[in-house]
C-alpha cells in the first residue's frame, strides 16, 4: 500500500508538468489533439504508475521511473545537441536518404534526410500530419488502440505529452525498396533534470503495399540517465506487407518503456524483429491484433543483458479471426547481475478457427546472479486450432561444448561460439545488412568483453 | 449424434443420491464460538483448540482471493454454512459391525465396501462422511507393520506428539484464506504415519462423501513418511446433487524425510452442478508436500473430473538435496465447470528434479486452466524441471488456458516448458470408426491415449476407474 501512495505522488508531478506544457502550447495543436491529450492525462491520473501488485508488472518494478524526476523534453531543449559528425555514427547506408531523426523524441529536420522516395509514400513528422493534408486520416487512426484494447499508464503518458513523432503512409500497392529509418537519439546533457522523451509513431500500410521500417533507440552518451517512452502504432491493411526492425541500444543508465501495437488485415503480413541491448530498465509491450482472415504475424526478438540491466517483454497476440498464423520466437542471454522477463500471451477468440499459433522463449543464463522469469500463456476459446508454446531456461549444451573443445577450441571460445550461435538465429532474420553487421559486432564485443574479464 | 450417445450424454451423475440419516449438526454460521464448539465436539485437547483459534483470528483478517484465478463465482456466504455435521451414533464404535448399516450401504452403493472380506485386496480405506470419519479398515494389519492409519480426530487424541510436530509445518495455518478457514474449522480427515524403513504393506485410501446439503467439508490430511519409508495413498470424493453450491476447503500436508517416498493419487468426482452450472461443489483445496530429506520423493497424481469449480495446486517444496517432485494431472471440465489447477515446484536443494505432466480436457462451455509455478532458488544448483501441458478442446464453446510461471535464479538449473492445444481430429475418428469402433469408443480411446502419461501413474484399480469416468463424463460431447 505504501508503494502505491508514493507512486501516486510522483504521478502528480507528471500531471503538473502536463498542465504547464499544455498552457504554453495552447492553440498550437488542433483541438481534437488537445482533447485526446486531455483525456489521456485524465486516464493516467486515474490509473497511476503500476506497482508490482499488478500482475502485468509482477516482475518489473517501475518505481524508479515514477521517482526519477524526469522532465518531459521541450523543443528548445532538444535543439543543437548533436552535430552532423556525431550523426554519421548512426546512419545506415541502406537508409541514407530515408531517415527521420529525433532528439529526445522531438523531430530534427537538420538531422533527417528524405529524398527520392516513390510517389504515394509519405514519411513526415507527425506534428505536421496532425494539421495538414492527412489530418483526417491521422485522426482516424491515432490512439485507436486506446479505445479497442485500453491503455496502460505509459501509453496514456505518451499520448498526454504527444507533440512530435513520425507519420508513415504507404499508399495502395506501393512498394518501397529502401528501409525507412526512424532514429531516436536521447540525451540529458544540458538539461536541468533528466529528460523524458515521448515520441509517437503512426504507420499506415494500405492494401497491397510493402515496406520496411527501422525503429532505433539509442543514446549519444552511454551512461546518460533519461526516460524514453515511445508508442508505435501500426496498421497493415489487406494483402500488405510490413517489416519492422526495432533496435534498442539506449544508454546503460536509461529507462525505456515502449508500446508497439500492430493491427493486421486480411491476407497481410507483419514481420517484426526486436533486439534489446541497452537500458537499465527496459519494458516492451507488444499488442498484436490479427483482425481479419488469413493474416500472419512474426514477432521475434533477442535480449542480451548484463549487470545492472533488466529487460522485460510483454506481448499479447490476439487472434480475432479465423485462419491466421502467428509465430513468436524470443531469445535471451543473461550475464552478470541481470534480469530477463518474458510474458507472452496468445489469445484465441471464439470463432478464430484454424488458428496456427506458435510461441517460444529460450533463455541462456551465464551467471549465477542472473535471473529469468518467463510466463508464456495460452488462452483458447476455439476448438479447431493448432497452438503451442515452449519456454526454456538453461545453459549451453554440454555435448556441443565437448564437441567443440575436442576439436581444439579453448573452452571459453567454444562457449562464446555457441552463445553467438544462439543469438544468431534471431539476428539472421534481419534483411538490412548494415544493421545485421552492427548487431553482430555488438554481440561479439560483449562476448569478447567476457573473454577478457 | 446417435440415439445411443444421446442417452449416454444425458446420463445422470450416478453418485447424486442422498443418504437419509439422522445427523448431529451445529447451527449454521461461523464465530469463535463455532470453532470452540467443533473442538469440544471432538473432545480436543487445549493445544488443538489454540491452533484453531489462532487460525480463525488470522482468517478474520484475511481477504478472500478473487482477483487472480481464472474463475468466476458468486461470493460465498461463510455464515450460511454448517460447519459440523455428523451421522448420529449411539456410542463409541468398537468395530465395523457397529457402524450404522445405512452408512455401510451408502459406501457400498458408492462402490466402497467397508467390510474387509468384501474389500479390494490390499487397500485400506478410511471413510469420511460429512464431518467425521465413520470407519477405517485394516487398521490392525497396518499396525503390525508399524503404520499408523486413522482418522485425523483419532490421531489428535492418540498421537498428539506427531500431530504437534507436523501439523501446519507444510501449510501454515495462515498460509492462505482457505487454508486458514480449514485450520479453524476442520472436522476430520486422515492421518498416516509410516515409520523409518517401513514400506506400507498396502495402499491406503480415504473416501470422502458430503451428504448434508447445508454443510461444507473441511477435512485435513497429514501424511508423514520417515527415513526410507514408502506409502501410496489414494483419495476419492463424491457428493449428492443439490442445487446449492457447497464449499469443500481441504488441507493436505505431506512430509517426506531422507530417502522416503509418498505417492498421492486423487480421483475427484464431486458433484459438478447441472448443465447450466446450478449447484455443485466449490473445491478450493490447499495441497502441499515437503521433500525435507535427501533423495526424498513426492508424487502427486490427480484426475479431476467433478466440482463446479476446482481451484487447487498440489505442490512440492524440494528442500532436500536430490529430492524429486512429480505432478501428473488430468483435469476434465464439461458443461459449465471451471477449473484453475496446476502445481508449484519450489526447488531449494541441490540437484532437485521435478516433472509436470498436465492434460486438460475442456468440453461444453467449460473453462479449464493450467496454472503452475516452477521456481529455482539461487542455491538450487543443478536443478532440473520438465513440464508438459497439453490441452484438448471438444466443441467451440469451451476454453483452454495455460499460465505457467517459470522463475530461475541461478546459472546451473534448467527449466523446460512445452504446451500444445489440439482437438480430436475428424481423421482420427474416421479412422477408428471405419475399423468398426463405435463413435463413443473411438472418442474414449483417443482421450485415454491423450491421458496415458497420467493414467500410467495411477494404481491399477484407480486407473481403470479413471478411464471409465472420463468416458462417462464426455459421452455425447463429440459428434
Amino acid at each position: 500500500m505504501q508503494a502505491t501512495k508514493e507512486v501516486t505522488k510522483e504521478a502528480s508531478d507528471y500531471v503538473a508538468a502536463f498542465h504547464e506544457q499544455a498552457e504554453s502550447q495552447r492553440g498550437k495543436m488542433p483541438a481534437w489533439v488537445e482533447d485526446l491529450r486531455g483525456r489521456a492525462i485524465e486516464h493516467f491520473e486515474m490509473v497511476g504508475f503500476p506497482t508490482t501488485d499488478v500482475e502485468d508488472y509482477k516482475y518489473t518494478n517501475v518505481a524508479p521511473i515514477a521517482r526519477g524526476n524526469f522532465q518531459p523534453a521541450s523543443e528548445a531543449q532538444a535543439k543543437n545537441l548533436i552535430d552532423g559528425q556525431t550523426l554519421e555514427r548512426f546512419v545506415y547506408p541502406e537508409a541514407k536518404r530515408s531517415r527521420l531523426a529525433f532528439v529526445n523524441g522531438i523531430f530534427s529536420s537538420e538531422l533527417s534526410a528524405i529524398e527520392n522516395l516513390p510517389d504515394r509514400v509519405v514519411v513526415t513528422e507527425l506534428r505536421e500530419a496532425l494539421g495538414g493534408e492527412y489530418a483526417d486520416l491521422v485522426r482516424g487512426y491515432l490512439a485507436r488502440g486506446a479505445e479497442t484494447s485500453g491503455d496502460d499508464a505509459f501509453t496514456s503518458l505518451n499520448t498526454a505529452f504527444l507533440s512530435s513523432g513520425a507519420f508513415l503512409l504507404f499508399r495502395r500497392n506501393v512498394s518501397v525498396e529502401q528501409p525507412i529509418h526512424l532514429l531516436f537519439l536521447s540525451t540529458s546533457s544540458g538539461a536541468e533534470k533528466p529528460i523524458a522523451a515521448f515520441p509517437r509513431v503512426l504507420v499506415l500500410a494500405e492494401t497491397g503495399s510493402e515496406a520496411t521500417v527501422i525503429e532505433e533507440h539509442t543514446a549519444i552518451n552511454d551512461g546518460d540517465v533519461y526516460f524514453s517512452s515511445p508508442v508505435v502504432e501500426i496498421y497493415v491493411d489487406d494483402e500488405a506487407r510490413l517489416t519492422h526492425y526495432k533496435v534498442q541500444r539506449e544508454s546503460s543508465g536509461a529507462f525505456h518503456v515502449a508500446q508497439t501495437r500492430a493491427e493486421v488485415g486480411r491476407g497481410s503480413r507483419y514481420d517484426s524483429t526486436t533486439v534489446t541491448l541497452g537500458a537499465a530498465l527496459a519494458r516492451h509491450n507488444i499488442n498484436m491484433q490479427l483482425r481479419a482472415e488469413g493474416s500472419e504475424s512474426w514477432i521475434d526478438g533477442l535480449y542480451i543483458v548484463d549487470t545492472g540491466q533488466h529487460a522485460d517483454t510483454h506481448s499479447l497476440i490476439n487472434h480475432r479471426a479465423a485462419h491466421c498464423v502467428s509465430h513468436q520466437a524470443y531469445k535471451g542471454i543473461l550475464d552478470g547481475k541481470s534480469r530477463g522477463v518474458f510474458n507472452g500471451r496468445i489469445f484465441v477468440h471464439p470463432g478464430a478457427q484454424q488458428t496456427d499459433a506458435y510461441q517460444s522463449n529460450k533463455n541462456l543464463i551465464l551467471s549465477n546472479e542472473a535471473r529469468v522469469d518467463t510466463k508464456p500463456q495460452l488462452e483458447i476459446f476455439a476448438d479447431d486450432v493448432k497452438c503451442s508454446h515452449g519456454a526454456t531456461v538453461g545453459q549451453l549444451n554440454e555435448e556441443e561444448l565437448f564437441y567443440l573443445t575436442s576439436r581444439g577450441l579453448q573452452p571459453e571460445l567454444a562457449r562464446n561460439l555457441l552463445t553467438y550461435g544462439f543469438a544468431e538465429a534471431i539476428v539472421q532474420k534481419i534483411k538490412v545488412e548494415s544493421i545485421k553487421r552492427q548487431l553482430d559486432e555488438a554481440i561479439l564485443n560483449r562476448l569478447h568483453a567476457r573473454l577478457e574479464a | 449424434m446417435s440415439a445411443n450417445i444421446e442417452l449416454l450424454a444425458n446420463q445422470e451423475y450416478k453418485y447424486g443420491f442422498v443418504t437419509d440419516i439422522e445427523s448431529d449438526m451445529i447451527p449454521r454460521g461461523l464465530t469463535e464460538e463455532t470453532v470452540r464448539l467443533i473442538s469440544a465436539k471432538k473432545n480436543e485437547p487445549e493445544w488443538m483448540l489454540e491452533f484453531r483459534l489462532k487460525a480463525f483470528r488470522s482468517w478474520l483478517k484475511m481477504k478472500e482471493p478473487n482477483y487472480w484465478a481464472n474463475i468466476n463465482y458468486p461470493k460465498v456466504d461463510y455464515q450460511d454454512i454448517i460447519y459440523y455435521s455428523a451421522p448420529k451414533q449411539k456410542k463409541k464404535l468398537g468395530s465395523l459391525d457397529e457402524v450404522d448399516p445405512e452408512l455401510l450401504r451408502t459406501f457400498d452403493k458408492l462402490g466402497i465396501p467397508l467390510g474387509e472380506q468384501k474389500q479390494l485386496a490390499n487397500v485400506a480405506v478410511d471413510a469420511v462422511f460429512d464431518s467425521v470419519s465413520v470407519a477405517t479398515t485394516y487398521k490392525a494389519k497396518l499396525a503390525k507393520a508399524g503404520v499408523i492409519f486413522c482418522s485425523f480426530s483419532e490421531a489428535v487424541l492418540e498421537h498428539p506428539e506427531l500431530i504437534k510436530k507436523y501439523m501446519g509445518s507444510v501449510v501454515p495455518a495462515n498460509d492462505n484464506y482457505f487454508a486458514a478457514l480449514n485450520s479453524a474449522v476442520f472436522t476430520d480427515g486422515s492421518f498416516v504415519f509410516v515409520p523409518k524403513g517401513v514400506r506400507s504393506p498396502m495402499e491406503l485410501s480415504t473416501y470422502f462423501r458430503i451428504n448434508n446439503s447445508e454443510s461444507g467439508q473441511f477435512e485435513r490430511t497429514l501424511i508423514i513418511a520417515e527415513e526410507g519409508a514408502y506409502v501410496s495413498y489414494l483419495e476419492g470424493c463424491t457428493a449428492p446433487k443439490f442445487d446449492k453450491n457447497q464449499l469443500h476447503a481441504a488441507v493436505v500436508e505431506l512430509v517426506a524425510l531422507d530417502d522416503a517416498e509418498i505417492k498421492y493419487s486423487t480421483v475427484q468426482n464431486w458433484y459438478a452442478g447441472d448443465e447450466e452450472g446450478k449447484g455443485g461443489i466449490y473445491n478450493f483445496v490447499t495441497k502441499r508436500g515437503a521433500c525435507r530429506g535427501r533423495n526424498s520423493k513426492i508424487s502427486w497424481t490427480q484426475v479431476e473430473t467433478g466440482s463446479a469449480i476446482t481451484w487447487k495446486y498440489p505442490s512440492c517444496i524440494l528442500q532436500g538435496d536430490n529430492s524429486i517432485g512429480e505432478f501428473y494431472s488430468v483435469a476434465l471440465t464439461n458443461h459449465a465447470q471451471q477449473a484453475d489447477t496446476g502445481t508449484k515446484m519450489i526447488h531449494i536443494g541441490k540437484n532437485t528434479r521435478s516433472t509436470i505432466v498436465s492434460k486438460g480436457i475442456s468440453a461444453g462451455k467449460s473453462n479449464n486452466s493450467y496454472r503452475g509455478l516452477v521456481k529455482m532458488m539461487p542455491k538450487a544448483e543443478g536443478a532440473k524441471n520438465y513440464t508438459q501441458c497439453d490441452s484438448m478442446l471438444i466443441g467451440d464453446k469451451c476454453a483452454a488456458n495455460t499460465f505457467p510461471y517459470i522463475e530461475v535464479m541461478n546459472a546451473s538449473s534448467t527449466a523446460e516448458h512445452e504446451a500444445t492445444t489440439s482437438r480430436i481430429s475428424e481423421e482420427q475418428l474416421f479412422y477408428l470408426q471405419q475399423r468398426g469402433l463405435s463413435q463413443e469408443d473411438a472418442v474414449s480411446l483417443i482421450i485415454n491415449g491423450f491421458c496415458k502419461d497420467v493414467f500410467r501413474e495411477l494404481p491399477m484399480e484407480f486407473a481403470v476407474e479413471a478411464q471409465r469416468l472420463l468416458g462417462l463424463k464426455l459421452e455425447g460431447s463429440v459428434g
